[in-house]
């Protein structure tokens, strides 16, 4: 059987007629006791799994999935990879996601095909010029990569861009280290290399109720029995409150709709990633062709995986005010993910009230970039029982300290 | 897309509306006598419900009031519309009826999400 990915399994697998290939990961039975069980199965959960069993040789894990992996978040985002944060805090955790990013294909022996095409955010106004100013400043501060450019330097790096538009475009900035990646890759490649060194992942399976016995985690009931275990990670993203309130917390967390869709595959036309905060998109170009085109939120509680028309139809304008040649696109698909936005745009990543059961929520509209490191920092505080140095000032207990870290504007789309 | 019956205009497009978060939040007080932790609680904590749902919907550009619907999250079903100031006519699981009457609609915008 073949397991590791290569040109040269490629070629003996192309020989062979594609019959030696192992499946990427393993379907096993539920056990009764784990060293650790995650609840979850997108980016954040599959990464945390794999870290517990990578960097702390916990191996005896169960990651339990309600639906199939990749399906919720992960495989509905615009796949945006970027640092540009403003606080030092945010700076240093998503700076250093980039850098496992960076290094994850090799890492997992999986191609995520991560393309470091830039990112740049357009100023329209003398005071989204200054803020554009002052942000890059503050990444650079923060040993970020960020270059200001103004108006020509724009259009020069950016073809196409609509010559009169309604919102000028004045400036903006680019980091250049930003870009996108296969979101589905990464959930797999996660999953793949978590379940070879044992993790066992185990999909279609419901969480129903946690286990609590004496203020302490004891394991949670399921749709396919109670599994046992001490520690107990949730990764659930728009689902946090209601995962939350079975072990009886109540969370600041408000779940949205956040849309997206892609075009009609075209040509090589769009060579980096394009955020336009006053006309409210976002937009990139797939490896296959399609423009992918993010909208804002639908701003009502939802947890149906759909985006209102109203907003679908102010981020198509966006786009044609940006760059008229794609009106003429036609639409190709439109879906939404429930996003699990918190007051100040930054991450709950920490204990909480009941013992052994530690939370990873509040990622908003901007989760994916965060995968690698929110995994990384989930898997070190379950293992450690400490919140990761990165993680620090993540925690919920900031709600009640007063301790936010406003990340508005830097958490891209306006919400 | 929702289509909200505002309670003094009549039935209107979503557009026309300000979604403003949980309805029947109550302030924490005396002033002197609330903790920390009950402070972000009214703050910050949500119930954000799956299924059932009561919030306050401002008619933005229209009459510009403030008015409760009770809405279903995942179908976006909007299952009954009241006023500021009344209870909310569904029960609620335990059978009663939601909401207090002697809210005014200012303390009951107090904590805007």
């Amino acid at each position: 059987m073949t397991r590791r990915y290569s040109a040269l399994s490629l070629l003996r697998e192309g020989v062979n007629g594609q019959r030696g290939w192992e499946p990427a990961w393993r379907n096993p039975q539920a056990k009764a006791r784990y060293d650790a069980i995650v609840i979850g199965g997108g980016g954040h959960g599959l990464a945390t799994a794999y870290y517990l069993a990578k960097n702390h040789g916990l191996t005896n894990v169960a990651l339990v999935e309600r639906g199939w992996i990749g399906g919720g978040n992960t495989g509905r985002n615009t796949t945006v990879i970027r640092s540009n944060y403003f606080f030092p805090a945010s700076a240093a955790f998503y700076d250093f996601s980039v850098k496992l990013y960076e290094g994850l294909s090799k890492e997992l022996n999986y191609n995520i095909m991560f393309s470091q095409r830039g990112m740049w955010t357009l100023a329209h106004d003398r005071h989204g010029l200054e803020m554009a100013r002052r942000s890059a400043n503050a990444m650079l501060l923060n040993g970020i990569d960020a270059e200001f450019h103004d108006e020509p330097s724009v259009r020069a790096r950016i073809p196409g861009l609509n010559p009169d538009p309604r919102f000028p475009i004045l400036g903006g900035i680019n980091q250049p280290r930003g870009g996108t990646a296969r979101h589905d890759a990464v959930a797999w490649g996660y999953a793949r290399a978590a379940s070879a060194l044992g993790v066992d992942i185990i999909q279609n399976c419901e969480v129903l109720d946690f286990i609590i016995e004496g203020g302490r985690v004891r394991g949670v009931e399921t749709s396919l029995g109670a599994m046992r275990s001490d520690r107990v990670g949730m990764a659930v993203a728009g689902h946090s409150s209601v995962i939350a309130a079975k072990a009886g917390l109540r969370l600041p967390v408000s779940s949205y709709a956040l849309q997206a869709f892609v075009s009609e595959p075209v040509k090589p036309c769009l060579d980096t990633v394009i955020l336009s905060p006053a006309t409210g998109t976002y937009l990139s170009q797939s490896d296959k062709g399609e423009l992918v085109i993010g909208a804002g939120l639908d701003l009502y509680l939802s947890y149906a995986q759909r985006g209102s028309l109203p907003w679908m139809e102010r981020a198509a304008a966006g786009v044609v005010e940006l760059f008229p040649r794609f009106s003429r696109l036609r639409f190709l698909r439109q879906w939404a993910g429930i996003v699990d936005v918190v007051h100040d745009s930054t991450p709950i990543l920490g204990p909480t009230a009941v013992d052994g059961l530690f939370i990873n929520c509040g990622w908003g509209t901007g989760g994916f970039k965060a995968v690698p490191a929110g995994g990384w920092c989930l898997a070190h505080l379950m293992a450690t029982g400490e919140s990761h140095p990165l993680a620090r000032a993540f925690g919920i207990e900031r709600f009640e300290t007063g301790a936010l870290i406003d990340e508005a504007s830097a958490s891209g789309i306006a919400h | 897309m929702l289509l909200l019956e505002c309670p003094y205009c009549g039935p209107r497009a979503e557009i026309e509306f300000r979604y403003g978060g949980e309805s029947h939040i109550r302030r924490p007080g005396p002033h002197a006598e609330v903790s920390d932790a009950q402070w972000a609680d009214y703050l910050y904590n949500r119930k954000n419900l799956k299924g059932e749902h009561r919030e306050r919907w401002l008619h933005a550009a229209g009459c510009r009031r403030w008015f409760n619907v009770a809405r279903n999250t995942v179908t976006h079903q909007v299952l009954a519309v009241y006023k500021m100031t009344e209870p909310c006519p569904l029960p609620d699981d335990t059978g009663a009826p939601v909401g207090d009457p002697s809210m005014t609609p200012g303390t009951a915008m107090g904590g805007a999400a």
